[in-house]
């Protein structure tokens, strides 16, 4: 047991963090091919991935770079679509639908690894409210854009237009994205155990980020920024890094949730979408990694699960939920009240303690 | 002529946007926090005047009224109870609150009043102006909305400049430790701030939808968050700089959906104000932010 | 710690609670034959889903009092999400859905009809009218990309149709001579219809002067397309769009002192009925649409009476009776193809498909008489034309 002493605290925290993953993961999956979960819980296991993946990204601009990000769902509509322009392309060429479904990602990824660079040069210049807004801005233009975009793809290759589908003069071809009307017929390929995985990507990389070199420099320029630069450290390259890292999760995200739906238009990421994830990030706590993933499970199983018993109340409970947590885990007399009970155990059980002691010396 | 015709709808698009600008302005300056249900309180005053005119059959005037004084209640009332308590907590904790309230305003709007559109009857009823021969109209709706606009913002404006109460509001603003130790009741004068803010929002939902007479739930949030565009890119925190930005926001969105183009309107209009941060980062009257070394 | 600690403990519970939810549902459905509905009843659109969920318990109602055959009803929020409505649908599944009347929007209904064809469970939407729904349509370029869903129908037109019946009836009709039209470019309902009407247009030799979109749902003004369209001298604008939009267009235009003659399309119906609306403003709008509330048959009037009691005097859309009549069209198959309680699900979806599919299958309700369906999922019904005349609608 004296081993276990020597390793730092935050190993020990990151581990039962990978452990909370991996047992969910070794519950759930047997019993899902045992067929013993409900067919509800079972569909919403890789949407519930997916805001995983997007609350443990959003956390890294959040939480660990200190920046408010609400434009998050902007890099998972990139990733997403240019998932679904991939996995269509790719139709035919590679057979398993895992393999189509990991380099979709990959792709998906990069395109919005390649968007967080673009963005994140003029918004990283901002600070506080002024670049929360920009990123706002962000995310409303990749979703009006994206609303006037039509792709399509035929022998000869891609075609794009920003007019029509049939703009598009294809021969034969196959529209993959139809403007507003968004992809229709994509194939569902995802699965959970590759939802797992990303999580699991998600969680080697944003966990070793923390601790990294790169990790600590970015902190160190959230905790304070003048500081940080009087000793030499980067200011546009490591906050750079950190936006970049978290816009391909996100990217990521968005190319298995896509391919958990035969439909999908940019509308459905909007303001509200980049808003429910950075809630999640919130009530988990900024910074807090396994607080993002408890917290997305449980808000996300919240209204779609337990209110709907509620019908017609359902989202007006969720709120006052919403409110009487916030209210609950960051009011000062909340906190004074716990700190209270919390120190009135701590002596009793201290004295406990001093009196076994004190019958063992005797 | 179609351009001037372009212009004033733009300015009058522009000052629905400014006066609701104002309302976020006056909470951010003052509280230091974003207040996303403030399209929310001006979507319950749109829903109020709505109800006392067309159901219970009242004065335009007493609906306003009414409007204004639930929208107090309702604005003090949230500050006390969703608000307050979460004082000394993070910016962002006061954010998620606050879109708590909205979803549950919005939901409470919807079991009250139900999810079917209502057409707002306009409460101003004389004829639009009509300028050469017809040719250049400008809407009774608009020029009310400008002027009650530009006298809002006088009025704010020498209200904190004069008054003691804007006075205090101005020191709390500034540093809330000091205001504190000055003798300023600080929770006193956040309150009013919220009432001050939720008064302004009855009158701008009943301005938007005298305008654009659509009335449901979600009436207020996208102009809501286009308002809140405005009052960053004017400079958040500042009156006039939410009046010009709330009125340059409606033109620019006027004039890009008609000589742009309309399906790209919202990616340029949020495209200008990228680049406008990009070279003022703290808004066109924003006040630079000086660093603490 | 603690805290964190609790919070674990209780997703445990939670989980675990969860994962054997579906035992629940203990509700009256013994004996009955489970139709489960689905559309937002939260959120921007939803007008859309509670017309549908009215319509439809007013159809099961009525149905359950003739004695024979049994239904129960159960409505879920997809609040106008594909991935919502995915849920939604799982939900159903769990609480034992035989039939699927839903879901009531065009985005969420090509999500479930998906997930509905793979599980063979029959699916009707009351109102989700794009083709992409059914599968099996061509694309532009001749491709079908869907292959046709089989147990998938629709109860309301597609967009193709009412875009191409619109402009067949202006021409025929002679109604306007300068075309402007203004569309909805973020809405797949909106887009399907002005893109099938200008190609009909096109075809037909009608002058189109002006097109222009509006880039959201949440669009309030409307002044540049309103002088764009009376600049390039329309005497008619076409209207793809929902009633509320249109309302806005209508009154801005007034204001401003345009007079314009107009022709909508089924979304348009509602326009009458919206609350506080001046109707001075909709006189002489022209739309084809497959139900008005004010129509004096006895049908329609006992149907208006149940739903005004059943919401506090609104009064019904053609969604709610598009919904109303897609549970009397579930039920006539049902009763057709002899179809009982004790079946499985797939097993109804076999027989209802076969029935549906029957040419002999005459169907007639609200929203038309001798309705029948083609293989293609499609509904043949004939649109009414409607003009609105002293703030009533009366036939063209």
């Amino acid at each position: 047991m004296k081993k276990f002493k020597n390793i730092p605290g935050q190993t020990i925290s990151d581990f039962i963090t990978y452990a909370i993953v991996v047992i969910a993961f070794l519950i759930i999956q047997p019993m899902k091919s045992a067929g013993l979960l409900s067919n509800s819980f079972s569909g919403l296991l890789i949407p519930i991935c997916t805001y995983i993946v997007m609350a443990v990204s959003l956390n890294l601009t959040v939480g660990i770079l200190g920046e408010l990000s609400l434009g998050h769902a902007g890099f998972m509509s990139v990733g997403a679509f240019s998932g679904i322009i991939a996995v269509i392309s790719l139709d035919g060429v590679v057979t398993s639908n895992i393999l189509r479904l990991v380099i979709a990602m990959v792709i998906g990824g990069i395109m919005a690894g390649i968007t967080g660079f673009l963005i994140g040069i003029p918004v990283l210049r901002l600070r506080g409210d002024y670049l929360a807004i920009v990123t706002l801005a962000f995310g409303e233009i990749i979703k009006n854009i994206i609303n006037c975009l039509y792709i399509g793809i035929d022998e000869s290759g891609l075609h794009f237009s920003m007019e029509s589908a049939a703009a598009l003069d294809m021969v034969n071809g196959k529209v993959i994205i139809n403007g507003p009307i968004g992809a229709v017929g994509v194939p569902k390929i995802s699965t959970f155990v590759v939802g797992f995985v990303l999580i699991m990507v998600t969680l080697i990389v944003v966990l070793n980020f923390k601790r990294s070199r790169t990790g600590r420099a970015v902190m160190a320029l959230r905790d304070n920024r003048i500081a940080a630069e009087s000793v030499g450290i980067s200011v546009t390259k490591y906050k750079l890094i950190a936006f970049i890292t978290s816009a391909v999760l996100a990217g990521m995200a968005g190319t298995l949730y896509a391919m958990n739906y035969t439909t999908l238009a940019a509308k459905k990421f909007d303001f509200n979408t980049s808003i429910l994830v950075l809630v999640f990030v919130v009530l988990g706590g900024m910074g807090n990694i396994r607080g993002s993933i408890i917290a997305t499970a449980i808000l996300y199983l919240l209204p779609e699960l337990i209110l709907r018993e509620f019908s017609d109340y359902r989202m007006l409970i969720y709120a006052i939920i919403l409110i009487a947590v916030m209210l609950f885990t960051n009011s000062i007399k909340v906190k004074q009240f716990a700190e209270g009970v919390k120190s009135k155990l701590q002596s009793v059980f201290k004295r406990e303690k001093n009196k076994n002691k004190g019958g063992a010396t005797e | 002529m179609t351009f001037l015709s372009y212009l004033i709808s733009g300015i009058s698009l522009g000052s629905v946007y400014a006066i609701i600008a104002l309302g976020y302005t006056m909470v951010y300056g003052i509280a230091k926090m974003l207040n996303f249900a403030h399209g929310d309180v001006i979507m319950v005053g749109a829903y109020v005047s709505f109800v006392t005119t067309v159901n219970l059959g009242l004065h335009p005037i007493v609906s306003v009224v009414a409007a204004m004084l639930v929208c107090t209640i309702l604005g003090i009332v949230i500050e006390k109870l969703a608000y307050r308590p979460l004082r000394n907590a993070t910016s962002l904790a006061v954010l998620i609150t606050a879109i708590g309230v909205s979803y549950f305003l919005q939901n409470t709007a919807l079991l009250i009043w139900g999810s079917a559109t209502k057409s707002y009857q306009s409460l101003i009823t004389f004829e639009a102006i009509k300028l050469f021969d017809g040719q250049l109209v400008i809407r009774s709706e608009a020029i009310v909305t400008i002027v009650a606009c530009i006298i809002i913002m006088t009025a704010l404006t020498l209200f904190t400049s004069f008054s003691k109460m804007g006075k205090a509001m101005r020191a709390v603003s500034e540093d809330k430790g000091a205001a504190l130790l000055m003798g300023i009741n600080v929770n006193t004068t956040i309150s009013v701030t919220f009432a001050i803010g939720s008064a302004l929002a009855a009158v701008a939902g009943i301005l938007l939808c005298s305008s654009y007479p659509a009335l449901m739930p979600t009436t207020g949030s996208m102009p809501g968050i286009r308002a809140f565009t405005a009052a960053v890119f004017g400079g958040i925190g500042s009156i006039p700089g939410a009046m010009i930005g709330g009125i340059l926001l409606g033109i620019i969105q006027i004039f890009s959906t008609a000589y742009i183009s309309d399906q790209l309107a919202d990616a340029i209009v949020f495209g200008i104000l990228i680049i406008v941060l990009l070279v003022k980062p703290t808004g066109l009257l924003g006040k630079p932010i000086r660093e603490k070394v | 710690m603690k805290f964190k600690k609790i919070a674990s403990v209780a997703i445990a519970a939670l989980m675990s609670v969860m994962t054997f939810a579906s035992c629940n549902g203990g509700e009256d459905t013994a004996g009955t034959i489970q139709i489960g509905v689905s559309g937002p009843f939260t959120g921007g659109a939803a007008i859309y889903g509670t017309a549908v969920k009215n319509g439809a318990e007013i159809a099961v109602e009525e149905i359950n009092e003739k004695g024979g055959l049994q239904f129960s009803i159960r409505c879920e929020d997809d609040e106008h999400d594909a991935e919502k409505s995915v849920n939604a649908y799982n939900i159903l599944k769990d609480w034992g859905m035989d039939i699927l009347v839903g879901p009531t929007t065009t985005g969420p209904s090509i999500a479930v009809s998906s997930e509905a064809n793979a599980d063979n469970i029959f699916m009707l939407t009351p109102s989700g009218s794009s083709t992409d729904i059914l599968g099996g349509f061509p694309n532009e370029s001749g491709v079908v990309e869907i292959a046709r869903k089989n147990n998938v129908f629709q109860m309301c037109f597609t967009d193709p149709n009412q875009g191409t019946a619109s402009a067949e009836y202006i021409k025929e009709n002679n109604i306007g001579t300068k075309i402007a039209v203004i569309y909805n470019s973020s809405d797949a309902y909106s887009t399907g219809i002005y893109t099938k009407f200008i190609a009909k247009a096109d075809e037909l030799g009608l002058d189109v002067v002006s097109e222009t979109s509006f880039p959201s749902d949440d669009t309030t003004d409307f002044n540049v397309q309103l002088t764009e369209a009376k600049n390039a001298g329309a005497d008619l604008i076409f209207l793809p769009i929902y009633y509320t939009p249109a309302s806005l267009i209508m009154k801005q235009a007034d204001s401003a002192g345009y007079e314009f003659k107009y022709f909508g399309v089924d979304g348009m119906d509602g326009i009458l009925t919206l609350e506080g609306f001046d109707t001075s403003l909709a006189e002489g709008v022209m739309l084809l649409t497959p139900f008005v509330a004010d129509a004096d048959d006895a049908d329609t009037r006992s149907f208006v009476e149940k739903y005004k009691a059943k919401t506090g005097g609104e009064i019904p859309n053609q969604f709610a009776a598009d919904a109303y009549d897609a549970v009397y069209a579930v039920y006539e198959a049902c009763v057709k193809a002899g179809i009982t309680h004790e079946m499985s699900s797939s097993e109804m979806c076999e027989k209802l498909t076969a029935v549906f599919t029957d040419p002999t299958f005459v169907f007639s309700g609200l929203t038309g008489t001798d309705v029948t369906w083609s293989s293609t999922g499609e509904v043949s019904k004939p649109p009414k034309a409607m003009i609105i005349k002293d703030g009533a609608y009366s036939a063209m």
